[in-house]
């Protein structure tokens, strides 16, 4: 149930990452982290951010599930629950 | 090719295209060098007159061409800017400052480590050392602020002006300079030196390797992807230096390099501190600003202009060591690295919630 989740996160915290630059995305959702470690939903909007925060989601121990938000812009909502 | 298999992929094309390059005419652990190929292209552009290193690089195109048509091809040329250029101009403008202190890039630090160059040692220290204060920072809130998004004929320029720079090239008109003698005149033939450069350009764009990365990830996040490109790097460009009778273990006699380790370490730190605030090292901005991001088209028109000033106003080191103007430029640039990290510093981010980040529903 992706959507569920994704919902359910977004009312506990979303980190914006979007128009940040390496590694900021990675930053900022190590520190969110560290306010929240449960669970944690994050805004990106290239690739490169994607992957690198799913890397590093998945280097911590949680269990991620991203969804496509718009492909012109390659903005994606990265989700994401402790394992 | 997000995938370890990918970066050490990569990291092998890199370290032995490098020695093919050198195998063909480049100077000796020079296959590639963004600083040096970029100071190399201002020179023949006459932006700076040292006779000894004015060449039009087709490495330098072909890395941009191949990154950005790439990037065109997998619908990731997106173009953005606004994120402090004027700083990004000043950063790229130090750090190209640090790399002539030393004598490379962080790609052309790796390169040498490859050809046995133990001058490079004391670089790569420097280097870790610089990227470590960067660290610092970053912990501490800096940042160069979002980028916002750009027309498409914004993005389209730089590639265009690489095309444009490889139509002087070809045509050779009498107002461009290409050296004689020195490493300017040591190149491979145009066409091998596009093609390792679309090849470059294609690779590192797909894996995003960079140098500066490598080791901030390692440290900050524990994360070793990138690194194992730059380990792969040194590994095959050694093994391709052993088989082509290129690789010379010393300090002393390297190709175009000096030996005095305490300005080969500051160097490298400055570069490396300011590859970290930048976000990557020259070779990362190189493939951003292909992919339409500007500001770091922005950071690689400030090394353009530090590499013209460095050998206007005789900052670059030479084989002889560093020069004494060189020595005070590196300490200016020291000076503006701490300004520019102390005050792009958010405080008011930390106050927010602990940790120092904004967390809300928007």
């Amino acid at each position: 149930m992706p959507n569920r989740l994704s919902q359910e996160v977004l009312r506990l915290a979303q980190i914006d990452t979007r128009g940040m630059s390496c590694p900021h995305p990675i930053l900022m959702t190590k520190q969110a982290l560290e306010v929240n470690s449960t669970e944690i939903a994050v805004l990106v909007d290239s690739k490169t951010a994607k992957s690198n925060v799913e890397r590093y989601l998945n280097l911590s121990g949680y269990t991620v599930n991203t969804i496509e938000l718009d492909g012109e812009t390659n903005t994606f909502e990265i989700s994401a629950k402790k394992k | 090719m997000d995938s370890k298999k990918g970066i050490i992929f990569t990291g092998a094309v890199i370290g032995i295209l490098a020695v093919i390059l050198v195998r063909f005419g480049n100077p000796v652990n020079m296959g590639i060098c963004i600083a040096c190929f970029i100071r190399d292209t201002t020179g023949a552009l006459g932006l700076h007159r040292a006779e000894v290193v004015q060449y039009i690089r087709p490495e330098i195109i072909g890395i941009v061409l191949g990154a950005f048509l790439i990037s065109f091809a997998k619908k990731e040329f997106d173009v953005r800017g606004g994120s402090s250029p004027f700083i990004r101009f000043m950063l790229g403008f130090v750090v190209m400052i640090g790399a002539l202190m030393f004598l490379g890039c962080p790609l052309r630090m790796v390169l040498r480590l490859g050809g046995g160059d133990l001058n490079a040692l004391f670089g790569l220290a420097g280097f870790t050392a610089g990227i470590i204060v960067g660290i610092i920072f970053l912990k501490n809130g800096f940042s160069l602020k979002r980028t916002y998004k750009l027309s498409k004929l914004e993005g389209y320029l730089f590639p265009l002006f690489n095309v444009g720079l490889f139509i002087l090239l070809l045509t050779a008109p009498a107002f461009i300079f290409f050296s004689t003698k020195g490493p300017g005149a040591g190149h491979a033939p145009v066409w091998i030196a596009l093609a390792a450069g679309l090849i470059v350009g294609a690779l590192v764009q797909r894996t995003r390797l960079c140098m500066v990365g490598g080791i901030r990830d390692a440290i900050l996040f524990k994360d070793t992807y990138l690194i194992l490109g730059f380990i792969s790097i040194i590994v095959f460009a050694s093994l391709g230096n052993l088989y082509f009778g290129f690789y010379k273990l010393s300090f002393a006699g390297q190709s175009v390099a000096h030996a005095d380790g305490l300005w080969n370490f500051l160097g490298m730190a400055l570069a490396g501190w300011g590859s970290v605030l930048l976000g990557g090292c020259p070779l990362r901005q190189l493939i951003l600003a292909a992919e339409g991001n500007v500001d770091s088209v922005i950071t690689v028109l400030g090394m353009s202009a530090g590499a013209a000033f460095a050998h206007n106003f005789s900052l670059a080191a030479s084989a002889q060591g560093p020069s004494p103007n060189g020595k005070i430029a590196v300490f200016i640039g020291f000076a503006l690295l701490l300004l520019i990290a102390y005050f792009n510093q958010e405080r008011d981010a930390k106050s927010t919630v602990p940790g120092g980040v904004k967390i809300g529903t928007n």
